[in-house]
């Protein structure tokens, strides 16, 4: 260790970017212009399905000032007119025929921003309709065929000991139905990318985006070029949550078609209602539940079926419903456990990456259900829990064995200590006999893993680098990008906790395809951990290569290690190391039975919602609410606990406010004045209190937070509203008509 | 489309600016687009969201939403005229430092309003700070850190010591 007593892990180190932020200094895409620059727009299908017939170019518009690109210059320049990801059926732009609302079909660039909107209104589309699916029941029932031969585009079996004879075992079956909407991402800064495209450079975009890599992959076959030939840069991203996952890969080849066909820089940027009509959302999704309990309340058997709606094609949803999946059976531990989970199609715009990334649904699922189940076992639902916790050395769904101290029942009795919990069941139960306003307590428990699922890091093999500058300094090479969340200052704090120098000493590079390694793309809870994991090796490769060279001693001060690196980089020029990813020790996991360590580690944690219910107006509100989380080492409580508040925000609007309104296969709410999303008035105190067990695999000992605080609000809000109403709510977004269909009922003993 | 530019007057940042403009543009666009200055983000264009709040004549108003035009003869004020020179207005410090600017692109409007609220009221509780910003939307925050910045910093301008909330100081010895 050096002699510099530096140890920055586990301090709130101020936010690396924050000054550049709060002056106005920060340059998000938009900010940006080049010469000679034009925009963009991106013409769309106005109906869910149907094979085009003819466009026309119409209007007093001067089309011949315009650039105008369609699926026939993608052939002419030789691209493949997919966007690369999974199964590679998503067509940049339509071609001869549309399977959703709002498909990209033709794409126009002017210099001038007004004419362009004229001409885009100027653009006829006609076609012939087809049958469309719209919903993810339609097309489960197969009302029509339209995508591959089934509409299923994945498919997932868990299966753990035999739940077909465990019924016979069982006391009590318990079943139940659960769904959950589409739910849009609505970072504050749109979607954007800027393009420079020509035949001698290649292609060069700057934009908005959490993967530089995923465009990256993506535009090397849309253009059919070699990968020094794509550059990807990361400008300053006014926040992501998953919604600038895939996403940017389409505009950003929309912007570089243009580019290339008019030789100029081409800038794309969404409005707020194009974002919203056009782009991915979370996927809805249904889960049924089939539980087998004992007489004294332990679980024998789980039968879970969970569906997502995937949208048109199939962009991410196979590892949304991976992910999904897994989480299904949350914290607990069934001898048998069988899940069965499909990603469906159906016209409506691809649904994508939101943060949790299909736990919450499951999640959302399963805790409403078992508080269904201990009602029927004559359990409260804590006690219920208390008996089905996983324990140390026991297995979850996917039969992996838990290794590491978990201790749920210990976090429920901290989370109900920070609360009242049972006074307040108490007293809420009397207060509620006398007053309009119900009021009512609930709770939610579960787990979360962080990084990719199964075999997935290794697969992605990620690479950080470390390079030494003639400053003395350290910059971190990583393609792993800030979106709001930290990672360049939690990327400082575990480089500079290693090398014992001051984190300000530290760089982040600005994620750049030509100049970064692939570090993996910027999601699943996994930049910390995983990401974090590397940067600590990455460094302390370079502080021995310093050492090595005999520049360094073992011991050093801050400004002997600054003066190896100048030295180093005089005698034997530029200084790189970097680092590959390996998977820990014990880590199995078989792909195709589904089994094995889903992932390294799990975040363990209990919510707690109070909320009151007026029963004259039917409006549900949280008024308190604790997120209670053991999540390895905080890096950066600051930056950790705004995690969790900014999560459990998303998460109160998830399941009271945010609702998709359909039609015709569109999101007919596509405004922040009609789709809500909570403001300053709607949100609660958010009390957030860590437990800390170090991980011995991640930096510092840090797991993943960054998706967790998704998962519980749902739940824990409507367990609460069943408690302060008695009525049990099965879906989300809860609306305050669905509240009133069912409160009329018994609050006022009417029948219907 | 008109090729006639407005030309218009008024005081940007404390200084005395000049500029023409398509007539048809808002205060957002001419700020952006004829004066250069980005910090000023468009978040929605319809009113929605505050993410593009100036100050005019100290009042808070959405710049989407006021033309160019509107502004002759006016004070207006942008995150660009928040700090003194290299010295950041107190608000600007404790979102930074306190966790009240994440992604950052909503803060350039939170700040501007919050200069407001504090003018009017230097010493605002928990709840006269909510409705003061509830026009504003952030996605990141929950909007918690951002009412404890409001608050350090109100207490720092009034001279007083305030207690970092309990997260800004977990883990200091």
């Amino acid at each position: 260790m050096s002699a510099s007593p530096n140890h920055p892990i586990g301090k709130s180190v101020p936010r690396k970017e924050g000054r550049k932020k709060v002056t106005g200094q920060a340059l998000y895409v938009d900010d940006i212009s080049f010469a000679e620059m034009i925009y963009g727009v991106t013409v769309r299908s106005s109906v869910p399905r149907g094979r085009i017939t003819n466009i026309s170019f119409a209007g007093d518009t001067p089309w011949d000032e315009f650039t105008i690109v369609t699926a026939k210059d993608i052939r002419d320049i030789g691209g493949e007119n997919y966007v690369a990801l999974i199964l590679n059926d998503q067509p940049y732009l339509a071609d001869e025929v549309v399977n959703h609302a709002e498909e990209a079909i033709v794409l126009l660039a002017h210099p001038n921003k007004y004419l362009l909107e004229e001409a885009r209104r100027n653009v006829r589309i006609e076609y012939e309709e087809l049958p469309a699916i719209l919903t993810l029941e339609d097309s489960v029932d197969k009302k029509e065929i339209i995508w591959g031969e089934d509409n299923v585009f994945k498919t997932f079996l868990v299966d753990k000991g035999n739940v077909d004879e465990a019924w016979t075992n069982a006391d009590l079956i318990v079943e139940g139905e659960y769904f959950t909407g589409a739910q849009e991402q609505l970072y504050i800064e749109n979607n954007g990318v800027i393009a420079i495209a020509n035949e001698h450079d290649g292609v060069t975009v700057w934009g908005s985006m959490q993967c530089p890599y995923y465009v990256h992959k993506a535009l090397i076959k849309l253009f059919a070029l070699p990968e020094d030939k794509v550059r990807v840069i990361q400008t300053e991203t006014g926040g992501g949550f998953g919604g600038k996952e895939e996403y940017p890969s389409i505009i950003a080849g929309h912007a570089a078609l243009l580019s290339l066909k008019c030789g100029k820089p081409v800038k794309i940027i969404y409005d707020r209602a194009e974002d919203m009509v056009a782009t991915t959302k979370r996927h809805p999704s249904r889960t049924r539940h089939k539980t087998a309990v004992t007489k004294d309340g332990k679980l024998v058997a789980m039968d879970i079926e969970f569906v997502i709606d995937g949208g048109a094609y199939c962009t991410l949803s196979p590892v949304v419903l991976s992910r999904g999946t897994i989480h299904a059976a949350g914290p607990y531990f069934s001898p048998n456990v069988r899940i069965r989970s499909s990603a469906v199609a159906t016209n409506i715009p691809p649904h994508g990456a939101f943060r949790g990334f299909g736990a919450p649904q499951g999640i959302f699922a399963l805790e409403r259900h078992l508080d269904k189940v201990a009602k029927a076992v004559g359990l409260t639902p804590d006690e219920f829990r208390r008996r089905n916790f996983i324990q140390q050395g026991e297995t979850t769904a996917t039969s992996q064995i838990i290794r590491e101290k978990v201790d749920m029942a210990g976090l429920l009795d901290r989370a109900f200590e920070l609360t009242g919990y049972h006074e307040k069941r108490q007293r809420f139960a009397k207060e509620n006999e006398q007053s309009r306003v119900k009021k009512g307590i609930g709770f939610a428990t579960f787990m979360h893993g962080a990084g990719f699922t199964g075999s997935g890091e290794v697969y992605l093999a990620s690479v950080v680098g470390a390079e030494a500058t003639s400053e003395g300094r350290v910059k971190i090479l990583a393609a792993s990008t800030e979106i709001g969340q930290g990672t360049n200052t939690i990327f400082a704090q575990i480089a500079s906790e290693a090398l014992g120098v001051d984190s300000d000493l530290i760089e982040v590079a600005q994620p750049d395809t030509a100049n970064v390694p692939n570090s993996g793309p910027t999601v699943a809870s996994r930049t910390c951990m995983v990401v974090g994991k590397l940067v600590e090796s990455a460094v302390l490769a370079l502080k021995q290569t310093l050492v090595g060279s005999g520049l360094l001693r073992e011991d050093y001060s801050q400004s002997e290690f600054q003066e190896a690196c100048r030295t180093h980089i005089e005698k034997f020029g530029p200084l790189k190391t970097f680092s590959t990813y390996q998977a820990p020790p014990n880590i199995h996991w078989n792909d195709e039975k589904y089994q094995g360590d889903a992932y390294g580690a799990y975040a363990w944690a209990v919510y707690v919602a109070e909320v009151s219910v007026d029963s004259l107006t039917y409006e549900a509100q949280v008024e308190d609410f604790v997120a209670l989380q053991e999540v390895g080492r905080v890096i950066n409580p600051v930056l950790a606990t705004g995690q969790i508040e900014g999560g459990v925000a998303q998460g109160i609007g998830f399941t009271l406010f945010e609702n998709v309104v359909w039609q015709n296969g569109r999101m007919a709410n596509n405004q922040m004045t009609n789709y809500i999303m909570p403001t300053p008035a709607d949100i609660p105190p958010i009390r957030v209190y860590f437990e800390e067990n170090p991980y011995a695999y991640g930096p510092g000992g840090a797991k993943g937070i960054g998706e967790l605080p998704m998962d519980g609000p749902a739940p824990a809000i409507l367990n609460a509203i069943e408690n302060a109403t008695g009525v049990s709510f099965d879906h989300v977004p809860l609306m305050p008509e669905a509240i009133m269909e069912n409160l009329t009922n018994v609050l006022h003993g009417i029948t219907l | 489309m008109g090729k006639q530019k407005a030309h218009i007057q008024f005081v940007l940042n404390g200084e005395t600016a000049e500029v023409a403009f398509a007539p048809h543009k808002t205060l957002l666009e001419v700020l952006r687009e004829d004066l250069g200055l980005m910090g000023t983000k468009h978040g929605c264009e319809l009113g929605e969201c505050g993410t593009c709040t100036v100050l005019v004549n100290g009042r808070s108003i959405l710049s989407c939403l006021m033309l160019g035009l509107d502004a002759e003869g006016q004070d207006v004020k942008s995150i660009e005229g928040m700090a003194n020179g290299s010295q950041l207005h107190p608000l600007q410090e404790t979102f930074a430092d306190t966790g009240a600017a994440q992604c950052g692109y909503c803060s350039p409007g939170f700040l501007l309003v919050a200069e407001e609220l504090l003018k009017k009221n230097p010493n605002p509780n928990r709840e006269t700070i909510k409705e003061a910003l509830s026009g504003n939307l952030c996605r990141c925050t929950g909007y918690i850190k951002i009412y404890e910045a409001v608050e350090l910093a109100a207490a720092r301008m009034r001279g007083e010591e305030m207690e970092l909330p309990r997260a800004s100081v977990y883990g200091l010895e």
